[in-house]
């Protein structure tokens, strides 16, 4: 069982974050980390690996600067080894030249049994990079999975529904969508960090990947008009509780005429 | 100036079109000249005349899918409409888990970018421009397209007030589905419905939200306790979600439902920018937490800084003695 993740090591969500007033694209210079969201689908290609009995997982990002920060820190809880593209080409890459760049990456992968993603990353949280890499490498798919079975070469998923779930059952070679919360990520030990340390990082430009003229500003779709601040929203009162601040909000309702 | 042709990917429940596709329509019939309506399932019929309310004219539809995952087929079937010839401007559908999977798909289908997450849409001469916010909805991005048509959209619930244009039914059109191959090979085999209590999270007047500043799962009855006094929709941040305390259709936020009640009482929560644009669009906003320099605090109309854990309690308490 050979299990490829898209991962992408993002700025720390606790710093604000801010756009370049040249670019007008999201500004990725500062240190980044492994997405959150990224971590379920390690930790979830990691136990359908050891459940399988053999098999390993692979690493896939694509990322400014050759970061590998946020790849080490998935090396250390136990990935095998890691692709990363990084090319100064792709500065202004849209989510569908995202996908390009990851479908050809991950198609280097040989035997890959089944592809994992998060549903969105949480810094540009655009949602659809998952189904174009599925669209591209024309394999089945399956979004917003919150449990994955593997039944021969068949996945029986739990897939995420506005009101509650549904059971799909995929053939394999197949990618999958993860939701956060599916699984505890294991924190890595310290001899998973040392490990990493010496893990494969191979490193590939968008010319290895032939996709020259295809991403980046060039290739993008779209492109930025304008940025503006939206209306605020006043901040209203804010008292400490003294033990009483329950009536406060008592009175607040009642004015609402709302109980 | 506007659009020649916009088409909306409709969702539909029970013979009733869905909220969120109401919404979209009202919008995008003002940009565009004609609407039309792509819609997934088997009955067309059932929905044509709520659609041509709101000023779609044709509906082309796939029949019902036999269980398949819609994202493949539908993309497919819209993919063979437009390369027959039949190119709308737009192609226009709600940031759902369905509206992701189709517009994903056949923006790799037919080689388009797809830009999500929309809050409004305007014509600019010939241009589509949309608005997403970004940075928990302190800025907000206006993006045009540079490439040909079909321009894809994708638009947050509850960004327009839905309206009827009094128009007469849809007419219906079946299109065909091409053999998706492997690709398709994805299948619903069972489908499971959370039972829940009270109003929905959509439809509640009140919203009464927990966040990880609770402390632990078990805590989470206190919020349950005070919307049910409250007739109010129990809802809960994504950090509670993903830790298991509540089940994911609770989720308000970015990732769950964008809520916008009369009021909003999040306690215990921070206020990260994920929660916040799926929350800060309501008239009245009640934050509880023991953080004064929470940014929940930013957009709440009544602070209160301090213990959920002694607050909560004394509400309720207060509450039912009414």
């Amino acid at each position: 069982m050979n299990v490829v993740v898209c991962v992408k090591q993002i700025p720390d969500p606790a710093d604000p974050g801010a756009l370049d007033p040249t670019t007008k694209t999201l500004k990725r210079d500062g240190k980044l980390i492994l997405d959150e969201s990224d971590s379920y689908g390690v930790e979830m290609a990691l136990q359908l690996v050891t459940a399988a009995g053999g098999g390993e997982v692979t690493l896939v990002s694509m990322a400014p600067n050759g970061e590998v920060s946020g790849l080490r820190t998935a090396l250390a809880m136990g990935a095998a080894k890691a692709i990363l593209v990084s090319d100064d080409a792709l500065a202004g890459t849209d989510a569908l030249g995202t996908a390009k760049v990851l479908a050809k990456a991950i198609a280097r992968v040989e035997g890959a049994d089944l592809v994992l993603t998060a549903t969105e990353s949480s810094d540009g949280y655009t949602g659809t990079v998952p189904e174009q890499i599925a669209g591209l490498l024309d394999l089945p798919s399956v979004t917003f999975a919150k449990q994955i079975e593997i039944n021969g070469s068949t996945l029986k998923v739990q897939r995420q529904t506005e009101d509650g779930f549904d059971d799909v059952e995929c053939p394999m070679p197949a990618l999958v969508s993860v939701t956060a919360g599916v699984v505890e990520p294991r924190y890595p030990s310290f001899k998973g960090i040392m490990a990493a340390k010496s893990k494969p990082v191979d490193t590939l430009t968008v010319a290895d990947l032939g996709l020259e003229g295809q991403v980046g500003w060039a290739g993008a779709g779209q492109q930025i008009v304008a940025i503006e601040e939206a209306p605020a929203r006043e901040a209203g009162e804010v008292i400490e509780d003294d033990g009483t601040a329950f009536e406060k909000i008592v009175a607040y309702l009642d004015n609402l005429k709302v109980l | 100036m506007s659009l020649s042709k916009i088409w909306v990917l409709a969702e539909a429940s029970d013979g009733k079109v869905a909220t969120t596709t109401l919404e979209i329509l009202t919008k995008v019939r003002e940009l565009a000249g004609t609407v039309e309506a792509i819609y997934a399932g088997g009955d067309a019929d059932a929905i044509a005349s709520q659609l041509g309310e709101y000023g779609v004219s044709k509906v082309y539809t796939t029949g019902d899918l036999a269980g398949a995952l819609p994202g493949v087929p539908v993309a497919n079937a819209i993919a063979a409409l437009v390369q027959g010839g039949n190119v709308p401007d737009a192609i226009v559908a709600a940031t759902s888990y369905v509206g992701r999977d189709i517009a994903g798909r056949l923006s790799a289908k037919l080689d388009r970018t797809v830009i999500t997450n929309n809050v409004d849409l305007e014509v600019d001469g010939d241009k589509l421009v949309t608005t997403e916010p970004v940075f928990g909805g302190s800025t907000n991005v206006k993006t045009t397209f540079t490439a040909a048509g079909p321009h894809l959209v994708l638009v947050r619930p509850k960004s327009f007030a839905p309206e009827s244009a009094g128009g007469a039914a849809a007419a219906v059109e079946t299109i065909a589905v091409p053999d998706s191959g492997k690709s398709g090979g994805a299948v619903i085999t069972n489908r499971h419905v959370e039972e829940r209590e009270g109003p929905s999270l959509d439809e509640a007047a009140i919203v009464v939200s927990g966040g990880r500043g609770l402390g632990e799962a078990t805590s989470y009855v206190m919020v349950e306790d005070l919307a049910k006094l409250l007739a109010a929709a129990p809802g809960a941040s994504r950090a509670i979600v993903d830790a298991g305390w509540v089940p994911y259709s609770y989720q308000v936020g970015q990732t769950g439902k964008v809520v916008k009640p009369t009021v909003y009482i999040a306690a215990g929560i921070s206020g990260a920018t994920q929660h916040m644009v799926g929350m800060k669009g309501s008239k009245n906003i009640i934050a509880i937490n023991k953080d004064a320099e929470a940014p929940i605090f930013s957009v709440s109309d009544l602070g209160i800084v301090g213990d959920v854990h002694k607050i909560l309690p004394q509400l309720i308490e207060a509450l039912k003695a009414r």
